[in-house]
């Protein structure tokens, strides 16, 4: 489904370059009565990947045809809009002004949404979003409970706009807090507002973002701004909803930090993965060059910066910082020893600033809003907000922006919706492979920098991946490590031969081959690893396996000692067998099973034939009486 | 498979020159030659080397190192399985295994009419709609073993 930018001039596109601070104020000002005067209907439909996977184009199609059908496509205006975050009922559209919420549109629903809503103003019962908790119906936006305990003042403004449209950003308020930046503040008052901010890395270390500014700032050379795009944590996608929905905004980010430190060149180093992220930046950065707030002599200030694109080639290492910047040298994405951290010598050897996606899109919020502001929000070490992707088994999947020090149990029960089909949580895994699953005692815990350390995971940049009692923890280390193992540049014989040797032991667990003392083994790697690698993905590499046996020995010791997996992944260690208390009979097993492994009459218990058996799951997945049970 | 021939090499030249024949564009203008023929042929590589005025090793080496690259020809519909965590919780080795069967190739394999390539990417950031698997740039979410196979199919009606 490929969604192409509306590359059409509008009317209000028309604006030629931006001479000075005033003329962007009295385009604001003109786009905000423009909108106003409109007043008419809005439909903001989803255009993110996401809700793309499941259809957008088409509906987007069929809405387009089906609004010119009744003669109204002049009334109407329909939005393709940047991610709204409820991925997991995608495609969403979304009606204003009222914010009548549509989840799972599909074509055929159009001409009922046509017809009743837009031209009788009536609801479609149909279509109204039932709360899968409450098992209500929900019929507005900002009443969806997904929604309300949300605090949304970096990803807000994504449903909203037009990711391809520079003036739906700047009828908001865009690029204000660069004309403050340019004209009301000198580098030093940028530098202290975002140090007072107390703002720390969204990208994985947490590292304090004023004083890396500082530290660029006091070193001489050509300074480079880069933005970290090369988000590889898998399972975490918070970084391309705001590249594809609100690209402006981490643009605006970066060109305040230019100024703060002294840039003229930047680079956002973004994945090829990411398709729409780099077509809707691309657009960005060519659109704030039309209007002058990019390239040289931005808003007639005398200040210079610009930005290239360089695309990844899918390697993880390459988002760590020295590796990133061999990649963007043209060389293999290799990390070096840091002894001279890139704040010094980075890119091309010169001072190099680099922040992550999510870190420059609080910029601009930080310098409107001021540093007080933003420090009210959060913890004490933590300070503003915090965007999750909370995914895998949970009930709401999507993007979550939470402040600071919210609760787990909040985040995954109130705002997640809890487990789907009744089952028991297990875990929570944050931090990528880099970080560590945190069991159900710490579910109070206020998820911020320091307590996720404390606990032996991280933040990373923000994955929240919901493991329930079906999910193998041993299963789960193994499948970090091997992604560690294929993603491990291959230099330093810590990492490389460490990780190895700890997947060859979890992968003899997971066969049924674990012998006594292999837990104190990968105990031991683990250490050498995290202690003797040369780059961050070594160092923390270990995590996963620790973490899991540290909260789940026992899950260990089973498959090792009792040569069973209890949450019924690894093949070698269960089997199906059909409960007779809870089996009715009804024969859906039977007629899914594709090696015929199961018999029976209809209304009477049925038989497994263990021989049969390829434990493919889908008897267990299907069963609606709980009656296939792991042994 | 393609061989000299069918290299448009005004098409490579006009690569070369959008990055100003830059040595720190190579894995760039790779990626753009990779869109063409969803392979590197080893027959550029001569042309890089003079071009951008690097060694051949640093062109095998950027090429080996960086995933998205290929030496060795693909097929027509670059079939990625999303591997990441959230996928992989909600099943996708299912997903992989369905297609293996189906496409009688193993992982990292391509078919012998050139016509799929199916390889293991390592999330796509579309978690929320796992398991996924993308087609070239087409993105297909919320899959099971039937609806996956479905899909492939839809790609070629002749492909059984």
């Amino acid at each position: 489904m490929s969604l192409k930018p509306m590359e059409k001039t509008r009317p209000d596109q028309a604006t030629a370059k931006l001479e000075n601070k005033e003329a962007l104020e009295e385009l604001r000002n003109s786009l905000q009565v423009m909108s106003r005067e409109k007043g008419k209907r809005l439909i903001s439909l989803c255009a993110g990947s996401g809700c793309g996977a499941y259809g957008t184009a088409k509906v987007h199609k069929a809405l387009i045809a089906e609004l010119a059908k009744h003669g109204i496509q002049d009334d109407v205006e329909v939005k393709l809009s940047g991610c709204h975050g409820f991925c997991e009922k995608g495609p969403i559209l979304v009606i204003h002004p009222e914010g009548i919420f549509y989840p799972q549109v599909k074509e055929d629903h159009i001409p009922d949404i046509v017809e009743e809503t837009i031209k009788n103003g009536n609801l479609v019962k149909s279509l109204v979003f039932k709360d899968p908790a409450s098992k209500q119906k929900i019929s507005h936006e900002h009443d969806v409970p997904f929604y309300k305990l949300q605090k949304r003042i970096i990803f807000g403004n994504n449903g909203l706009i037009d990711p391809t449209s520079i003036e739906d950003y700047i009828s908001v308020g865009g690029y204000s807090a660069l004309e403050k930046a340019l004209f009301d503040m000198t580098p030093g008052d940028i530098i202290d507002q975002v140090k007072k901010s107390g703002l720390r890395g969204r990208g994985g270390g947490g590292f304090p973002t004023g004083i890396k500014w500082a530290t660029c700032a006091r070193h001489a050379g050509d300074r480079y701004v880069i933005c970290n795009a090369d988000e590889g944590d898998p399972g975490a996608y918070m970084d391309r909803s705001l590249l594809e929905g609100n690209p402006h905004s981490v643009l605006e980010g970066m060109i305040i930090g230019a100024i703060a430190v002294g840039s003229h060149e930047g680079y956002v180093y973004v994945r090829h993965e990411y398709p729409l992220a780099v077509k809707n930046f691309s657009f960005a950065l060519k659109n704030a060059r039309r209007l002058g707030l990019l390239g040289e002599n931005i808003l007639g200030s005398g200040f210079d910066y610009d930005i290239h694109i360089s695309r990844g080639g899918g390697a993880f290492v390459c988002g760590e910082s020295t590796a990133l910047m061999a990649s963007l040298e043209g060389n293999p994405g290799r990390p070096r020893a840091k002894y001279i951290h890139t704040v010094e010598k980075g890119f091309r050897e010169n001072p190099s600033l680099l922040n992550n996606v999510e870190t420059w899109a609080n910029v601009p919020v930080i310098i409107n809003k001021g540093a007080d502001w933003f420090a009210s929000i959060g913890t004490e070490g933590s300070k503003g907000t915090k965007i999750f992707s909370l995914v895998g088994k949970v009930v709401n999947t999507g993007l979550v922006e939470v402040p600071m020090g919210t609760s787990l149990r909040t985040i995954i029960y109130d705002i997640g919706g809890g487990i789907p089909k009744k089952k028991k949580f297990k875990a929570v895994q944050t931090g990528g492979p880099s970080g560590g699953c945190i069991p159900e005692q710490f579910l109070d815990m206020g998820v911020d920098f320091d307590e996720l350390t404390q606990v032996g995971s991280m933040m990373g940049s923000g994955g929240m991946i919901v493991m329930d009692q079906d999910t193998c923890m041993v299963d789960v280390a193994r499948y970090f490590l091997d992604f560690l193992k294929e993603e491990s540049c291959g230099q330093c014989n810590p990492c490389r031969e460490g990780i190895k040797h700890m997947l060859q032991v979890l992968t003899d667990i997971c066969a049924g081959d674990g012998k006594e003392g292999d837990i104190e083994l990968l105990e031991e790697i683990g250490d050498m690893v995290a202690k003797a690698s040369l780059c961050g993905l070594g160092t923390s590499a270990p995590n996963p396996v620790l973490t899991t046996i540290r909260y789940f020995r026992d899950e260990y010791e089973a498959h090792i000692r009792d040569k069973k997996c209890p949450a019924g992944v690894c093949k070698p260690l269960f089997y199906y067998e059909i409960d007779a208390e809870k089996c009715t009979g009804c024969t859906l097993c039977a007629r899914k099973c594709p090696e015929q492994a199961i018999s029976g009459e209809k209304k009477k218990v049925h038989r497994l034939d263990r021989e049969k058996c390829i434990k493919c799951g889908i008897c267990y997945d299907g069963c609606k009486f709980d009656a296939i049970v792991v042994k | 498979m393609e061989n000299i021939a069918t290299i448009d090499w005004d098409e490579i030249d006009r690569i070369i020159e959008k990055y100003d024949a830059s040595r720190e564009a190579l894995l760039m203008i790779m990626q753009d030659i990779s869109d063409m023929y969803n392979y590197v042929p080893p027959e550029v590589i001569p042309v890089l080397v003079e071009k951008l005025g690097v060694r051949k090793s640093l062109v095998y080496s950027v090429a080996t190192f960086y995933k998205t690259i290929s030496l060795e020809p693909r097929g027509k519909y670059i079939v990625n399985v999303c591997t990441g965590t959230a996928c992989h919780v909600r099943g996708a080795d299912k997903i992989m295994d369905a297609l293996q069967d189906h496409l009688h190739i193993k992982e990292g394999e391509t078919t012998d009419d050139l016509l799929f390539t199916l390889e293991a990417v390592r999330c796509i950031g579309c978690c929320a709609s796992g398991p996924v698997i993308t087609v070239n740039q087409e993105t297909h979410g919320g899959l099971d073993r039937a609806t996956a196979v479905k899909t492939i199919k839809g790609y070629n009606e002749n492909v059984s």
